[in-house]
């Protein structure tokens, strides 16, 4: 029997509707609780004068897998750059854009964050990431699963056969116990295979007879019938190509007329740091997020998040392999492939983002101009595509940057003319407040991945006791003028704590508990399960270099399991 | 008599098929050995299965020789193993890999045996 | 009884499709398996007993306990212990590995400091644009072998990954794919191959880079004659290389032992990287011992680096001066703990030497040479055949090893897990 008090605490849980409210959090045997008996076990907080806000939430960041290993393995010096030693009870830690697995856990618990989902995974290479899973201490995690230029999804939708297409689904999250539907260029993956690229939404995908739009709204409709807790989480066409913003908004009306299985979002489109660039060429590249804002200022089917850009180290890594060669070609940097059989592409390629560089600049402000201009808060998820837009221990920095136009003047003092004339930024003068913040880092990402219900990114009663505790009193901070205050205050929570147990304490971490695995088991028709697996048997007897025996994600790659069922009603 | 090689080391099926049976005398076989073309073979007077001493300036063995067709003239292969490895070259140049192949040395007839594993071995107790 | 889908825990291939019988708990048949892969699982003679070296210089047959007892002593007491192997063994025993490492501060490094190591090296400089092996079955219609033998060393490569096989694009297989091999000698593999390119010994990295200059137009720069090839076979590669729809590049100790070690592989992986300006082209290194790719993906994602040097509490990591050889030759180990692998019999004399004069324990189901000069022996059950674990294939591909077989021995993550126990301060994070 653990009972822990949290008193007199400026909570922030936006979906309860509590903004700023002074309350008593009241934790027992790892949930929240509307109310405890004060006994002498009890372990008081005396949070007055903080903030207190539900564990942070990331639905987007890439922490585990193979893509993530070869950047710690292609780039030694970023090991180098974050060395800790091994202490009593921590594991030694290591890297800056790619942590090892421990700094991973203890860094994003250090930060308050306690539920992290990693953004891309090949159910081929799923296995592998269930491993570093197990390593990465503390956090909660989930993954999304690739689909996008998957033969099997493209035949499927080839043949305008959605249930099929749902079967199938179904059995690759539950082959990779992964979470939801990940898409990345669409279609791009299966060119890359021989070198080439898609060109646009409606381009022919080489040798399946089927467009990047019909893959998506076909993933969307199976998505909606399996009543999958996420929707598709869609990296789009185009990606880092000058223009892009066009596609990007195409890709967003493509999805108007579907209707969601569930209280959210259609499409989640993300790091718009990447996407939602004007101009024809790296000459005249220009932001276009006001456009890409002023759609979603008008439809609500569409979430987004920043892949905020982050001045200094990157390692770039994704499914998007021919956007990756032309990064590596383009900068004249390493270059790590990694086709995946019959399912995607990946690349992973180390840069920096340098001031006045002034693509890097504007990149820069695309990022903050979407999180701005878009009026809805729930709309816009706080990230950084950890770490393509650079990584995740700097989203204090973010924070204090969408939380102060002060501070965005100042920043913007040290980069070039061509980022005034070429964004909206210096015009905008919105300043977010502390419950946009605790809705950006924590609420919306939770009410995204469909994960409200199951306990995370708010603080009411049966909830998981994961709570963040920041030492700043809203009262007296003018988080516009004191930003630095700001950023020191969400860079070191006072209190983190992860199912009742306190886990980090001012930057320190106390304990380390290991964290669960969030994964989805839909349900489908007996019918349509027989149809899919006469051709994946086929796949793996031809195609696949293993045997379908081989294929799955044993049980015992995930310790701790939290299954949420999904199916047709 | 002599005969200068460059001497290469390297893996074969018959060293991995003994692999975790070094103890065996099909081990010694797969290892205990050195391969050259035959105009090698024809410089030192010998045919296939006599022993040879193998020399470096990290060390000398005494292995059989076997002919390869596919050897070009110089070049010797010893299968990777102990026996190979008291003539390679210990530095790594700094990058943790010692030099394995590409050794120059010499062959030249002898009288004694190869020594088996386990006397190969007791030298390091010594 | 059969066990279907059984995979292979012998080369980094991890072959997954033997069928294996079982007979009153001992394996009598292999289906499918080459023959290093049937001659592991229908199995060797093994270590009876765990063992300790007497006075008089002779192994000595004891319990696990008291072995396990005198190991840790001799690592507790030990200032720059070595735990050095781990290629034939699961990731869950390689990660006690890294832990015991930390627990220790000790130096830890695999049999890849001798084998892909310099290809590391080559990689934190270039990149590796790879492919998974199934990409390569499906659609590479060129095949190079450089440096490398797979009919000695990966016997079933080319009928399961790189060549026999038809693949999505390519219904007639073999008869699709060009095979090129290019080797300082005649080998099997150049044998069956459509073309092969005899070069110099020690020339890889000058005949890549004639290669790399033809691919990127500069055809003036290479002279008639390079390392004994001629300007025409080059031309005629370069031709093939450009002009195929997709290109899988393998690669061996040929490249990695030779003259330049890492900078042959930075010159293959340019090669491949220019290629992609004109065609598609991927790279892969042929790994040879089933799990040497594992241990470099677990010791990256726990301490992030491919091989640790852990003497300061954190992660240290400098190749050619904390690998295994380089240590050795200093004589800096004064203890060793040698796991699934023979340095014994694979590395250069003068560091078996100073390995053999100090104390040295040994976790391995076989006798071989380390046991010669080993402290204490401690014999473990066999990975993929008398117990489960993971495995990293060559390409990177996890796999679940299975086990075949019932065994008395306990595996090398019991003993390391025993070992750890016994030199960790009480209420230590392990």
């Amino acid at each position: 029997m653990s009972e822990l008090l949290i008193k007199n605490g400026r909570v922030f849980d936006p979906i309860n509707s509590i903004n700023g409210d002074i309350m008593d959090i009241a934790i027992k045997n790892g949930k929240i609780v509307d109310d405890i008996p004060l006994s002498p076990d009890t372990k008081v907080i005396d949070a007055s004068s903080m903030i207190v806000m539900p564990g942070g939430v990331d639905a987007h960041s890439h922490i585990a897998g193979s893509k993530v290993n070869s950047g710690r393995i292609m780039c030694p010096n970023d090991g180098r750059s974050g060395i800790e030693k091994r202490t009593k009870i921590t594991r030694p830690c290591s890297g800056y854009t790619v942590p090892n697995t421990f700094a991973m856990g203890y860094r994003y618990a250090k930060l308050g964050y306690t539920t992290v989902f990693e953004a891309a995974i090949p159910i081929l290479h799923a296995r592998h990431t269930h491993e570093e899973f197990g390593d990465i201490p503390i956090i909660d995690k989930g993954g999304l699963v690739l689909f996008g230029s998957n033969w099997q999804v493209m035949e499927a939708v080839r043949e305008n056969d959605i249930e099929k297409l749902a079967a199938y689904v179904a059995w690759g999250l539950s082959a990779s116990r992964g979470y939801g539907v990940k898409i990345v260029n669409p279609g791009g993956g299966e060119a890359w295979g021989f070198g080439k690229n898609v060109s646009g939404l409606h381009d022919t995908v080489p040798n399946f007879d089927v467009t990047p739009a019909e893959i998506i709204t076909g993933l969307a409709k199976a998505n909606e019938m399996l009543h999958l807790p996420h929707s598709i989480h869609l990296h789009c066409n185009l990606l880092g190509k000058p223009g892009n913003y066009k596609t990007t908004i195409e890709t967003m009306k493509l999805l108007e007329h579907i209707k969601p299985s569930m209280d959210r979002q259609v499409v989640h489109i993300t790091h718009l740091t990447f996407n939602a660039w004007g101009g024809t060429n790296w000459g005249d590249f220009e932001s276009k997020a006001d456009a890409v804002a002023d759609y979603l200022n008008q439809h609500d089917h569409v979430t987004v998040d920043m892949g905020q850009l982050i001045f200094g180290n990157a390692t770039t890594m994704t499914a998007d392999g021919p956007m990756q060669y032309a990064n590596a070609r383009l900068l004249a940097t390493k270059w790590t492939n990694g086709d995946v059989e019959l399912e995607d592409a990946s690349g992973v390629v180390p840069l920096s983002y340098i001031r006045k560089m002034y693509i890097h600049d504007i990149m820069w402000a695309v990022g903050l101009e979407v999180a701005l201009l878009t009026k809805n808060p729930w709309q816009v998820l706080l990230t950084t595509d950890h770490p393509n837009g650079g990584p995740f221990v700097n989203y204090p920095e973010v924070i204090a940057l969408l939380m102060s136009a002060r501070k965005r003047e100042e920043e913007m003092s040290k980069l070039s003319n061509k980022m005034r004339d070429r964004t909206t930024l210096s015009g905008i003068g919105r300043e977010l407040d502390w419950y946009d913040i605790a809705i950006k880092t924590r609420a919306s990402h939770a009410k995204i991945l469909g994960l409200t219900d199951h306990g995370k990114g708010h603080l009411g009663a049966y909830a998981d006791a994961d709570v963040t505790i920041y030492h700043i009193n809203p009262d007296q901070v003018d988080a516009g003028r004191e930003h630095a205050t700001v950023k020191k205050a969400f860079e070191k929570p006072a209190y983190t704590i992860k199912d009742g147990k306190v886990v980090a304490m001012n930057g320190e971490i106390t304990a380390t508990p290991e964290g669960r695995t969030f994964w989805v088991n839909a349900s489908v028709p007996e019918e349509d399960n027989t149809r899919l697996m006469k051709d994946l048997r086929l796949k793996f007897r031809k195609y696949y270099s293993i045997n379908l025996a081989n294929y799955m994600v044993q049980d015992s790659y995930v310790k701790h399991p939290v299954v949420i069922k999904a199916g047709g009603s | 008599m002599k005969c200068d090689v460059n001497i290469i080391t390297g893996r074969t099926i018959d060293q991995g098929a003994n692999i975790d049976s070094k103890l065996s005398s099909d081990y010694f076989n797969a290892c205990a050995r050195c391969e050259i073309g035959a105009e090698d073979l024809k410089t030192l007077g010998l045919s296939e299965g006599s022993h040879v001493k193998v020399s470096t300036r990290f060390g000398s063995v005494v292995v059989s020789l076997a002919l390869c067709d596919g050897n070009p003239e110089g070049v010797a292969f010893i299968p990777m193993g102990p026996w190979a490895n008291t003539v390679v070259n210990p530095d790594t140049h700094g990058c943790g890999m010692p030099g394995f192949k590409g050794i120059l040395g010499s062959l030249e007839p002898t009288d004694e045996k190869p020594l088996d594993l386990k006397a190969l071995m007791s030298l390091y107790r010594e | 009884m059969e066990i279907t889908d059984a995979i292979c825990s012998f080369c980094g291939s991890l072959c997954d499709d033997l069928t294996v019988k079982v007979e009153d708990n001992k394996i009598i048949d292999v289906k499918r398996a080459c023959r290093l892969g049937a001659s592991k699982m229908l199995g060797h003679e093994r270590i009876n007993s765990p063992m300790i070296r007497n006075e008089a210089g002779i192994l000595e047959e004891a319990s696990f306990d008291s072995a396990i007892d005198k190991a840790s002593q001799i690592l507790l007491h030990a200032k720059r212990p070595l735990l050095y192997g781990w290629a034939s063994t699961s990731c869950e025993a390689q990660s006690k590995g890294v832990l015991l490492g930390e627990i220790l501060g000790a130096v830890v490094d695999s049999t890849a400091s001798v084998c892909h190591g310099p290809t590391t090296l080559g990689v934190q400089e270039k990149g590796l644009p790879t492919a998974s092996l199934g990409q390569i079955k499906n659609r590479a219609d060129l095949i190079i072998f450089w440096g490398c033998n797979p009919i000695h060393a990966h016997p079933r490569h080319m009928s399961r990954y790189s060549g026999y096989l038809p693949g999505f694009f390519l219904d007639r297989g073999r008869q699709n794919r060009k095979f090129v091999t290019v080797d300082v000698r005649m080998t099997e593999t150049a044998a069956i191959s459509d073309e092969f390119l005899q070069i110099e010994q020690g020339s890889d990295y000058v005949v890549l880079s004639a290669l790399r200059a033809l691919v990127n137009g500069k055809d003036d720069l290479v002279p008639d004659v390079v390392c004994g090839v001629s300007k025409e076979d080059l031309v005629r590669l370069s031709g093939m290389m450009r002009s195929c729809r997709f290109g899988a590049f393998f690669f061996g100790m040929g490249l990695t032992q030779s003259k330049g070690r890492y900078k042959n592989i930075d010159c293959a992986l340019s090669l491949t990287n220019d290629l992609n300006t004109q065609t598609k082209f991927v790279i892969t290194p042929l790994r040879g011992h089933y799990n040497v790719t594992g241990f470099g993906q677990v010791c990256s994602w726990q301490t992030g680096f491919p091989a640790v040097d852990l003497s300061r509490g954190a992660p240290y990591y400098n190749p050619g001066e904390m690998s295994a050889n380089d240590l050795l030759m200093r004589d800096e180990v004064d203890a060793s703990l040698i796991v699934a692998s023979d340095p014994a019999a694979h590395f250069p004399s003068t560091s078996v030497r100073n390995l053999a004069k100090m104390p040295l324990i040994q976790i391995d189901p076989y006798a071989n040479a380390t046991t010669e000069i080993a402290d204490v022996v401690i014999p473990t059950a066999i990975v993929g055949v008398e117990t489960e674990g993971t495995a990293y294939r060559m390409d990177g591909l996890s796999l679940r090893l299975r086990k075949l077989v019932d065994s008395d021995y306990p595996s090398d993550e019991e003993i390391l897990d025993k070992i750890i126990k016994k030199v960790s301060r009480k209420g230590d994070v392990c």
